[in-house]
């Protein structure tokens, strides 16, 4: 009954315009944010936030970086954890060298970078396509992750080889370093993720993003319309690596606080991502949620009931988490091959109709 | 000769032999990806499936002890018996084959038509599940092959190399075991093209790379033909994986031979057999070359991880459909 277009009429352009046309999703949504905003940080606590939410949020970006990537505009991409460490290592000589800048302006500043670099490893994908590009962006992952070991000009030449987040402040509070307050984790990450998911939103609802799906659809054609692929692709690759290097600054520096490269931004992570947007939904904002939220609950549920209740050994829970997810994935892709979006989709339908059932 | 100049050589020698191993893997994935258009990212995997299995087997150890263990509170470990190797490598032929039948059955004949990104992503689940399953089965702790394969340099072709250069030349160091698994390696692809060639399977299975439907109308079993190359790719895999375990153990990292054979996969082209060997070799000795010259003078080594796919980047850039690859065609 409540989830109808019926009876909400759109009297101006803006109105029939806008992102969330029905009145029900619109509520929902401003519910979520104000939950999200006004309940969560003051209920949470240290468990909370490094366990679910600030990793769920992280991926989140990231997710959406790769979906724009991969769900838009149709370029497979497995280099997803060596752009994160692009971000992560950008955004520490940043924090490093500009101790007096806000560190917001570095985590943005960071994304910059990154895209810059995401554009360039993009140049293959003009000549080579499907599955040779995926092994290629393999290159950029070997590669980038190999540098920041090597360099040691990345990591100021510290003996361990690690990078530390050293404290930083955003109006007062610390949101960097030991002392850091769960909330004030979990804000940072919010604001981040809210503003990159509504750019993220608008752009592929505009010119960009057609240009981007009339590319995945069919590149041939589309450069015969006036697509202009070489535009097109790269910006892609740098709106995408941007999101992504931003999610790698803020899982470096607000997240982990220490970060050996090759252990977090490994192969590792990339296939982890990938599964978010395939899992949730290629080619939609909402799935990058969706699946980053399935794929950071799912571990945690799983030792839970294993370790806590069940009381078997971790080693043995942990096995068993790589089986389920395996075979989760695998059921998925024959189940509903366009993911959790996909299933948010039709029950929309459903629920548009109900209580009829055609 | 100069001694520089001779050890050049056997940088080169050695880089041949890993280039055949990379070869190995490869063959696998081209295997598949010829007849049934799936990229098998769980190549990997499957080679440290099958050597944990062949250990397993030969060691005598209950499989899923530690999930028994755990559920019914018991202490069981090994049967008390040893399994001679090659009865243990034809159990663990057996379970490939009825791996193969089982993802066939209850993965890939429902996403038949599938776009082939969703097959790939099918494949890394796989690789998950595979990986989850070889570790409840057998245990996750590192584990020795003791098939009596012989280990160490080649003291013969050490003496008899010896002379050839000046005095501060000691002879080729070369792997006892990489020269076996260049044998082993020559002989399965030596086998497997006979078999593609001159039996009625091997035809059939040429019939559906070469068209699925074509194939289909004179009576060639779809189904039968990918449960076949399935285990094909398994018998391969288990070839590699045996190889790779008796160099460095059998371990978790044994699947991360797969990531190796991609670079080879791109030079070579996906849909061509002496692509993967010629793609194997040119990575091996390229990397090997490259870490000798440059990455370990100038670069500060461990090059090799990166450097195959560098290669294989630039190389596709001129040629994307790879070396011996099929041209791609677009029809818009």
């Amino acid at each position: 009954m409540l989830y109808r277009e019926a009876g909400d009429f759109k009297t101006s352009y803006h109105a029939d315009n806008q992102t969330f046309p029905i009145k029900f999703d619109r509520i929902g949504f401003w519910i979520t944010l104000a939950i999200a905003f006004l309940v969560i940080p003051f209920v949470i606590n240290d468990y909370w936030a490094n366990a679910i939410f600030v990793p769920f949020l992280i991926y989140a970006i990231a997710a959406i970086g790769l979906n724009i990537l991969t769900g838009y505009c149709g370029q497979v991409s497995l280099g997803t954890g060596g752009f994160m460490a692009v971000g992560a290592y950008a955004c520490y000589k940043l924090m490093t060298a500009f101790p007096d800048v806000s560190i917001v302006i570095h985590i943005i500043l960071a994304g910059g970078i990154t895209a810059a670099v995401g554009a360039a490893f993009g140049l293959p994908s003009l000549r080579i396509k499907g599955f040779y590009l995926a092994v290629a962006t393999l290159a950029a992952q070997f590669f980038l992750v190999w540098l920041f070991n090597k360099v040691s000009w990345f990591y100021n030449y510290s003996a361990s080889g690690q990078i530390n987040a050293p404290e930083r402040f955003v109006a007062g509070v610390a949101v960097t370093g030991p002392n850091t307050a769960p909330w004030a984790q979990y804000m940072i990450c919010l604001v981040f993720l809210t503003v990159c998911a509504l750019i993220a939103r608008n752009l592929t609802r505009g010119t960009v993003g057609r240009s981007w799906m009339a590319i995945r659809d069919m590149d041939i054609a589309a450069e015969i319309i006036g697509v202009n692929p070489l535009k097109a692709k790269l910006t892609a690759f740098a709106v995408s690596s941007f999101f992504v290097g931003i999610s790698g600054a803020l899982f470096f520096s607000v997240y982990l606080g220490a970060v050996e490269v090759g252990e977090a931004f490994g192969i590792q992570k990339s296939f982890l991502v990938l599964f978010m947007i395939i899992i949730g939904g290629l080619g939609s904002i909402f799935g990058c949620f969706a699946g980053a939220a399935f794929l950071v609950l799912l571990p945690v549920a799983l030792k839970v009931l294993g370790v806590d209740v069940l009381g078997w050994p971790t080693d043995l829970v942990a096995h068993l988490n790589l089986v389920i997810v395996g075979s989760l994935i695998m059921f998925f892709l024959i189940k509903e091959p366009h993911g959790l979006a996909q299933l948010w989709r039709l029950a929309k339908e459903k629920l548009r109709l109900w209580p009829f059932p055609y | 000769m100069s001694a520089d100049f001779l050890y050049g050589i056997e940088v080169v020698i050695n880089g041949l032999m890993a280039g055949v191993l990379y070869a190995l893997v490869a063959l696998g994935f081209v295997l598949i990806f010829k007849a049934s258009g799936i990229f098998n990212y769980a190549q990997g995997v499957m080679a440290l499936f099958a050597a944990l299995t062949l250990v397993g087997i030969m060691e005598g150890q209950v499989p899923f002890a530690h999930l028994i263990n755990a559920l019914f509170g018991t202490e069981v470990h090994h049967f008390g018996w040893e399994v001679p190797a090659l009865l243990a490598i034809a159990f663990t032929v057996l379970i490939m084959i009825g791996f193969a039948w089982a993802v066939q059955q209850f993965v890939f004949r429902h996403l038949v038509g599938q776009e082939p990104i969703i097959l790939f992503m099918a494949t890394i689940g796989l690789a998950y599940f595979l990986e989850g399953v070889g570790d409840l089965m057998w245990g996750s702790d590192i584990k020795t092959l003791a098939l009596g394969l012989p280990q160490g340099g080649s003291l013969a072709v050490e003496e008899w190399t010896a002379g050839l250069g000046g005095d501060d030349f000691y002879g080729f160091f070369i792997d006892k075991l990489d020269m076996i698994a260049t044998i082993v390696a020559i002989i399965l692809v030596a086998s497997l093209i006979i078999f593609a060639q001159y039996t009625k399977q091997g035809r059939a299975m040429r019939a559906v790379a070469d068209d699925h439907q074509a194939a289909l109308s004179v009576g060639i079993s779809l189904n039968f033909i990918w449960v076949l190359v399935w285990s094909l790719a398994g018998i391969v895999a288990l070839v590699a994986g045996v190889m790779w375990g008796a160099k460095s153990g059998v371990q978790f990292s044994l699947s991360l031979i797969a990531l190796k054979a991609l670079p080879v996969l791109m030079l070579g082209g996906f849909t061509s057999i002496p692509g993967a060997i010629v793609g194997g070799l040119i990575i091996g000795v390229g990397e090997k070359l490259f870490e000798y010259t440059i990455g370990a003078p100038f670069l500060g080594g461990a090059t090799e991880n990166w450097f195959a796919y560098m290669l294989a980047l630039i190389f596709l850039v001129f040629r994307p459909q790879g070396l011996f690859g099929e041209k791609i065609i677009e029809r818009v």
